[in-house]
């Protein structure tokens, strides 16, 4: 892949605007704008937007409990995010999901699964028929570094990687599962070491390097729609928010944190673009504004929906043709 | 019209589903493996010869794994028929059918549909603890997910073509000793019941039940092998002059709740029976329902004929204690006449 293949703007626009969206979210919980709770996505843009940029709508995303940067990479409107997250009926899953559970199928983005691990058995199963109903369409799982010894991705990645499905397993290893750190939980050093067990390739990629992470989601995307089978893939990065809502992150250094901070993907391809001379200041400043407006207007949107009737809990218990 | 057994009804309602849609597939642990049992009870056996291994396809032991492939591939066109060889077995993948598969329509506002079937076989056969349990309760328990329990070769042909039509899960749970299993896989004690299956298309619709016999004195309700425990039982009764009225409700989510109800309207006295563990079981919901909305009708207790709170034990006379008997069924309906 030469670099000018690489669409650098675009994964620019989409980093910015998970962070932003992100960033919003929390000042309006902070505010109680926002109920329940949060998982932020902040630091990790470059996996979502690295990745997704390869997929089509019709491609089947599978997201977890940390789902908002993958929707919006996968291409589900900010403005049907947002709305769920306010619990509003114009949400993407009319308020019946939540932030742990955003998705829309029409836009091949299942409900995010907030079981963790949970999802890879079911990326394996749409990637089954994938293969059998399409000529070229695949499955991308991502999931965390501690779901990775969960029995469901063991159990799912052996299945994969027997049949050979198109399905790409993406772990964003971010170096701790809630407050358990990485060496805690693993006797080795890499989870993209196990893909060798399973049988399929296993890739490590900088997980804040967008490029990087474009480059080997490409090759194995193309790998899956080839129909040559899966891929892992270890993204190593770093989680620069807390786990959830109130986390006073005093499970790890500051110290590490500013080390993560200086690796921050999004003023680290601010850079690169200038540098390639893709992008200027006043470029840079104008995604910015435009992003921006995409918040404020995907923020306007959820205010002003309605609430569900509260007996709409009733619905959709089972599949009903008039939805 | 054929003589059938479970199992080869079951066969059959698989082989009519697959050849009119080629969506459907079945998902197991060996299923079709050449030389092998086709699913622990037959019902699968020689449907890889017409059908292929792609379609026929066998996995791993992976309860969570192939019923989550099943339910991931649900959500992407396909219907899958999933089965595990032992009921028990599903309690290893139960994140994957309470989590997954009863909640995706609904987190997601009614836009996703998983026309998943779900197989399992029931009851105590003398395997011990954990190739026994009747599990029904925990199931239809969880809201999404949809409940059938045949007794007959007609039904359980009748209700399988239903739940592959259907676009969300269902799960059948099939007894052991009414499978008619032959061969090597036959089960010593079965009951095997032999059934008239008509040649042409039909549906058995899910969420009707059926009266097995008709009487004005008292109302038995079984499921599975405990319907033909409440026949034995009525059939004793009738010597004596009582006249008992089998109810099999046959799906149990949807319950057909007026079939019930008119019956226990009419005779005043309810009994339910069921292998399952006494608290919590299906037979208490069934209890609370007929109390709630039929009190003023009854002349009598609701009792309620289950096995023991104990696991299914191994040893053939504790085992006949644990499971319901006919001898159980009368003693029941003569305690509130």
């Amino acid at each position: 892949m030469n670099q000018a293949d690489i669409p650098l703007l675009e994964l620019y626009r989409t980093m910015l605007t998970i962070r932003r969206f992100e960033e919003r979210c929390n000042y309006l919980f902070m505010q109680g704008r926002i109920p329940s709770t949060l998982h932020l996505y902040i630091g990790q843009e470059a996996v979502a937007a690295g990745v997704c940029a390869h997929l089509r709508p019709d491609d089947y995303l599978f997201s977890t409990h940390r789902p908002h940067g993958h929707a919006i990479a996968k291409g589900v409107a900010p403005r049907a995010i947002m709305a769920e997250l306010y619990g509003k009926v114009t949400g993407c899953c009319k308020g019946k999901g939540g932030s742990m559970h955003v998705g829309d199928v029409r836009v091949g983005m299942f409900p995010a699964v907030a079981i963790v691990g949970a999802n890879a058995p079911l990326a394996a199963g749409a990637a089954l028929a994938a293969k059998w109903l399409d000529k070229d369409r695949v499955s991308v799982c991502f999931f965390g570094e501690g779901a990775a010894n969960e029995g469901a991705v063991h159990e799912a990645m052996n299945m994969a990687a027997i049949w050979d499905l198109p399905v790409v397993y993406v772990c964003e290893n971010n170096l701790y599962a809630a407050s358990t750190p990485f060496f805690k939980a693993f006797k080795i050093q890499n989870v993209a070491d196990r893909a060798a067990a399973y049988g399929m390739p296993g890739v490590i990629v900088d997980g804040n390097d967008v490029e990087a992470v474009y480059r080997v989601a490409g090759e194995a995307i193309a790998r899956a729609r080839r129909r040559e089978g899966p891929t892992l893939i270890e993204a190593k990065t770093y989680r620069l928010c807390g786990h959830s809502r109130s986390d006073p992150r005093t499970y790890r250094s500051r110290e590490e944190e500013e080390e993560w901070a200086k690796r921050d993907p999004i003023p680290r391809l601010a850079g690169r673009l200038k540098e390639l001379g893709l992008a200027t200041d006043e470029t840079l400043e104008r995604i910015e504004q435009e992003v921006q407006a995409l918040i404020d207007d995907a923020v306007r949107f959820a205010e002003e929906s309605p609430l569900p009737d509260p007996e709409d809990t009733l619905k959709h218990v089972f599949w009903s043709e008039e939805g | 019209m054929a003589l059938m057994t479970i199992a080869e009804a079951l066969r059959q309602a698989i082989r009519e589903e697959m050849r009119r849609d080629p969506r459907v597939f079945c998902i197991g642990e060996d299923i079709g493996i050449p030389g092998g049992f086709g699913g622990a009870f037959t019902v699968t056996l020689g449907l890889s010869e017409e059908f292929g291994h792609e379609r026929i396809l066998d996995t791993p032991i992976s309860e969570t794994g192939l019923i989550g492939v099943a339910i991931g591939a649900a959500m992407a066109g396909l219907r899958p028929i999933a089965d595990v060889q032992y009921g028990d077995f599903l309690f290893c993948a139960m994140d994957q059918i309470a989590n997954q598969a009863a909640k995706m329509t609904y987190m997601s506002g009614g836009t996703v549909k998983v026309p998943l079937v779900l197989r399992a076989p029931v009851g105590a056969t003398g395997r011990g603890a954990q190739h026994a349990q009747s599990l029904e309760a925990f199931f239809t328990h969880i809201p999404g997910l949809k409940v059938v329990a045949p007794a007959t070769a007609y039904d359980a042909k009748g209700l399988l073509k239903s739940a592959v039509r259907d676009d969300n899960p269902v799960i059948i749970f099939e007894h052991k000793l009414l499978y008619g299993s032959k061969g090597p896989r036959a089960e010593r004690g079965a009951l095997s019941p032999v059934g008239e299956v008509p040649e042409e298309e039909y549906l058995v619709p899910i969420g009707k039940g059926i009266i097995r016999r008709e009487g004005k004195d008292v109302t038995i309700v079984g499921k599975l092998l405990t319907v033909y425990r409440a026949l034995e039982a009525a059939e004793q009764l009738a010597k004596e002059g009582i006249e008992a009225e089998v109810i099999d409700p046959r799906t149990l989510v949807p319950l057909d709740k007026e079939l019930i109800l008119d019956s226990v309207r009419k005779t005043g006295r309810l009994v339910i029976v069921e292998e399952d563990n006494y608290t919590g079981g299906w037979g208490a919901d069934v209890a609370a329902m007929v109390a709630a909305e039929a009190f003023f009708w009854l002349d009598a207790p609701i009792v309620r004929v289950s096995a023991p709170d104990t696991p299914p034990p191994f040893s053939p006379p504790m085992e006949q204690f644990y499971v319901p008997s006919a001898e159980r069924v009368v003693q029941a309906v003569k305690s509130i006449l």
